[in-house]
């Protein structure tokens, strides 16, 4: 039987249809979303501080201890749930956060954060979303751990209650913190910089 | 007990299928005239015992028998009447009881009105259509059975129906796409027998084209629905997301419409006829393609019914044996004929195979997308990319334009030739006056020129003027022209009707895509915003009841230059059963603009954000869909189809009448 080959080119583009689609049974669950940057550094970003428009922050200004870096926005209603928990967060307990005021508009950050106070020591004003597209930002509310070196260490999608801080959060900072003080230690001690150091 | 008898009338059904997948094609292969005739009755044995079984699922439903585990989870014994019958689609094996059911309808109208087919014919494609059933019943009984119950322990109540589907759209949306999906397995139905008959002349395009212009019309209702429904009912003004479900139902559509213009081309013409062939089978492959990626879980969406890999293997099986099935048939059986009339590059031959690659490779660009995130993930090992708007949007308007263009032409050009200076004269005035006016229009009414608006409605415009002209000139040398009018083949009216649609359509989208506002902002009683010079007042906050849920239902009142326009009450509900908040919005709608109004979450005591669209045209978008689906049921009236059964037998044998 002669068979015309061009008229075999739906069978074998069909069949490689019908392959793609049946890896797709083996891949994890479709509601999982990972985010790309644990262990990776804060991006590298210059953008301007939203009550200071003349100075310019980059990623360098989140080095130096372990901070959190809140994604927010007037528009987002989860921030407003979680705000009080932000302002307790910036009373309370020992930690530096900061603000990614993300795809908003300036004049209504400001008016915002008078009217329902300020829990962050300063706000990146990201209102193109760049720096957001490059953290791999789902939607608002995102919070991250960032350590001493200015390297992402835990992301949280959502608003951040009590509960997520005493769970999932502090233990983080902690856990860090008690590194990075074995650093130190190990330095003052020998007297050298200590190579090889564990993270 | 009733519910059991549904289970067994399935079963039934279930051997009923195999008898007609069978018993015909064993008929036809020996040359026997009473097993090819069984075809009749045991189509009509299939469907009634398919009805029964879906009689006894809603019986378990409007009775609130929380007994049977698809009820309880998808019903309330507070849900209104109407939605509990419309549950019984609501959700996987409910709808694919339906599918079903709708199949086996097809299959049924096909065995009562194939009166001019041959015996022979119609015992071959009522065999394929028998076949489908029996995948489609085997699927339910062994994998998504509707009929499970738990006893002695069930219920009391059930979790209630989604919210978002208790609504008019959820009623109609699903039965029409699935008579437009199930019902291109008529002409895939055709196209097999053809190929196994050896026969692959151009009768079967004759046979074909009303099933397939009747299928293809369900399903631009069926879409046309969706978008509306989604645009009232999620609250956002969208009304298109490039959703993998939605596409799961758009490409079939594609296919479909170059299957509707390939079958004119092939029944007048005699061309193209295995490339119909191969189209018939894409079509109806599409459509179990969508069933696949809707019901595998394969793909994330917003809407898909059911992460399920054992149900996904079923399908995905399924799939390779039909559509692998056919897809052999046609390169080892299509070798047949070549000779193809002749045809000029001016002629309407050239402007149906642009319209078929047009559509093609926007297909092909809709599914790529689709499935391009699993592809992704599987190569990178676990990463995830999401392919949404800004690619579909990107890749497929460009094409389509190029189509559009072609469109304007089309109902000028002639079969065989025709001769470059009638195409001339046809379209260069049109285009010339559509371009002028558009451009005085958006000059004068919108607040702000936009290049890529006008290009897009001046070829809307085009398209219409093009109409019109081939009107007049068919009318043009009768004595009586209004009379005339009226007296053209009901297929040209389907044509018009089709094109008309189209060009609304197009012109509803461009222009709320370009001159939409949009205001969303935090609003306390007694404050006023202004959106596209509409004034819109926030009057007040009251509390309502309604039958399964609570909301806080604001009062908005909208003026214009001075007078009331509307007074619109956007809810914000939560459904006790469910426990689920839901927004409702509330629309002024309009010929030319629709106001819309949505409530986002309370700010304080007695703020509310709140969402203001000012959406021109958008109307324009569905009453597009309905006129094209209108035309493609219009041409079903068309004389021939209402000759008697001796002519259309003069007919195939090839005399011409």
């Amino acid at each position: 039987m002669t068979v015309n080959k061009s008229l075999l080119i739906p069978l074998v583009v069909f069949a490689l249809l019908v392959f793609v689609l049946s890896l797709g049974f083996r891949l994890e669950d479709p509601h999982f979303l990972p985010s790309e940057l644990i262990n990776k550094p804060f991006p590298e970003f210059q953008l301007r501080d939203l009550h200071d428009p003349e100075r310019l922050i980059t990623q360098n200004d989140l080095k130096g201890e372990v901070s959190l870096a809140n994604v927010w926005a007037t528009w987002c209603p989860n921030c407003m749930v979680e705000h009080p928990e932000l302002m307790r967060i910036s009373r309370d307990e020992d930690i530096s956060l900061y603000g990614i005021n993300y795809n908003d508009e300036s004049v209504k950050a400001i008016a915002w954060l008078r009217r329902y106070e300020n829990p962050f020591l300063f706000n990146i004003v990201d209102d193109k979303g760049t720096l957001a597209i490059d953290l791999g930002v789902y939607g608002a509310p995102e919070t991250f751990v960032i350590d001493t070196d200015g390297v992402i260490q835990y992301r949280h999608v959502g608003a951040l209650t009590r509960e997520i801080w005493d769970s999932e959060i502090f233990p983080v900072v902690a856990l860090l913190r008690a590194e990075q003080k074995k650093a130190n230690t190990g330095h003052e001690i020998t007297g050298r910089s200590k190579t090889g150091s564990e993270k | 007990m009733i519910v059991e008898l549904g289970h067994f009338s399935l079963i039934l059904s279930l051997g009923l299928a195999f008898c007609l997948s069978v018993l015909p094609a064993l008929g036809v292969y020996r040359h026997q005239n009473q097993l090819m005739a069984l075809g009749g009755s045991l189509s009509a044995g299939l469907f009634v015992f398919v009805l029964l079984s879906f009689f006894c699922l809603a019986n378990a439903f409007v009775t609130d028998d929380f007994s049977v585990n698809y009820v309880a989870r998808n019903s309330n014994s507070d849900l209104p009447i109407q939605y509990k019958i419309s549950a019984i689609w609501g959700a996987h094996e409910g709808s694919f009881l339906l599918w079903t059911l709708i199949m086996a309808g097809w299959t049924l109208a096909v065995s009562i009105l194939s009166g001019s087919l041959t015996l022979d014919m119609r015992a071959r494609v009522l065999s394929v259509l028998g076949g489908l059933s029996l995948g489609f019943i085997l699927f339910i009984l062994l994998t998504s059975n509707p009929f499970d119950r738990s006893l002695p322990l069930f219920p009391s109540e059930g979790s209630d129906l989604n919210p978002l589907l208790q609504d008019f759209g959820l009623i109609v949306h699903p039965p029409m796409l699935y008579m437009g999906y199930v019902g291109f397995a008529v002409p895939f139905a055709f196209a097999i027998a053809t190929l196994t008959s050896g026969r692959l002349d151009s009768a079967w395009a004759r046979w074909s084209r009303p099933w397939t212009n009747a299928a293809w019309a369900f399903l631009t209702l069926g879409i046309t629905l969706g978008s509306w429904w989604a645009y009232y009912e999620l609250g956002w003004g969208g009304w298109w997301f490039w959703d993998a479900v939605e596409n799961a139902s758009f490409m079939p559509w594609l296919v479909g419409t170059a299957l509707v213009h390939s079958l004119a081309a092939t029944e007048k013409r005699g061309v193209f006829k295995s490339w119909t062939v191969l189209l018939a089978i894409f079509a109806f492959s599409f459509s179990l393609l969508g069933a696949f990626i809707v019901r595998s879980g394969v793909l994330t969406s917003v809407h898909a019914f059911a992460v399920d890999p054992e149900r996904g293997m079923f399908i995905l099986i399924f799939l390779v044996l039909v559509i692998g099935g056919s897809l052999c048939l046609y390169a080892f059986k299509a070798t047949g004929i070549r000779s193809e009339a002749g045809f000029d590059w001016t002629s309407r031959e050239t402007f149906v195979l642009a319209n078929n690659m047009l559509l093609l490779v926007a297909t092909g660009a809709v599914l790529l997308g689709t499935i391009y995130p699993l592809i992704y993930e599987t190569m990178t090992s676990g990463k995830k990319i999401s392919v949404g708007p800004p690619y579909f949007n990107t890749i497929f308007v460009p094409i389509v334009m190029v189509l559009f263009a072609f469109m304007a032409a089309g109902p000028s050009t002639r079969w065989k030739k025709t001769p470059v200076s009638r195409l001339v004269k046809s379209l260069v005035p049109t285009f010339l006056v559509s371009l002028t006016m558009t451009t005085g229009l958006v000059y004068f009414f919108a607040a702000q020129f936009e290049f890529v608006a006008v290009l897009v409605v001046t070829i809307a415009g085009w398209i219409f003027l093009g109409l019109v002209k081939d009107m007049f000139e068919r009318v043009n040398n009768k004595t009586n022209k209004l009379v005339a009018i009226f007296r053209q083949p009901f297929s040209y009216y389907g044509m018009l009707l089709g094109h008309l649609g189209i060009a609304m359509a197009i012109t509803g989208v461009c222009l709320t895509i370009y001159y939409s506002e949009e205001k969303d902002l935090r609003m306390v009683p007694g404050e006023m915003v202004e959106v596209a010079g509409y004034e819109v007042t926030f009057k007040a906050m009251n509390k309502v009841r309604g039958p399964n849920y609570r909301a806080d239902q604001g009062e908005f009142e909208v003026m214009y230059n001075g007078s009331r326009i509307a007074l619109l009450h956007p809810e914000k509900r939560f459904y006790e059963a469910a426990r689920n908040m839901m927004t409702e919005a509330d629309i002024d709608p309009g010929l030319f603009r629709d106001i819309y109004i949505a409530l986002g979450e309370p700010i304080d005591n007695t703020a509310w954000a709140v969402r203001v669209q000012y959406k021109p045209f958008v109307r324009w978008i569905w009453f597009g869909g309905l006129f094209i689906a209108l035309g493609g049921f219009v041409t079903l009236v068309d004389r021939r189809y209402r000759r008697g059964k001796a002519v259309n037998q003069q007919e195939m044998a090839g005399v011409t009448v």
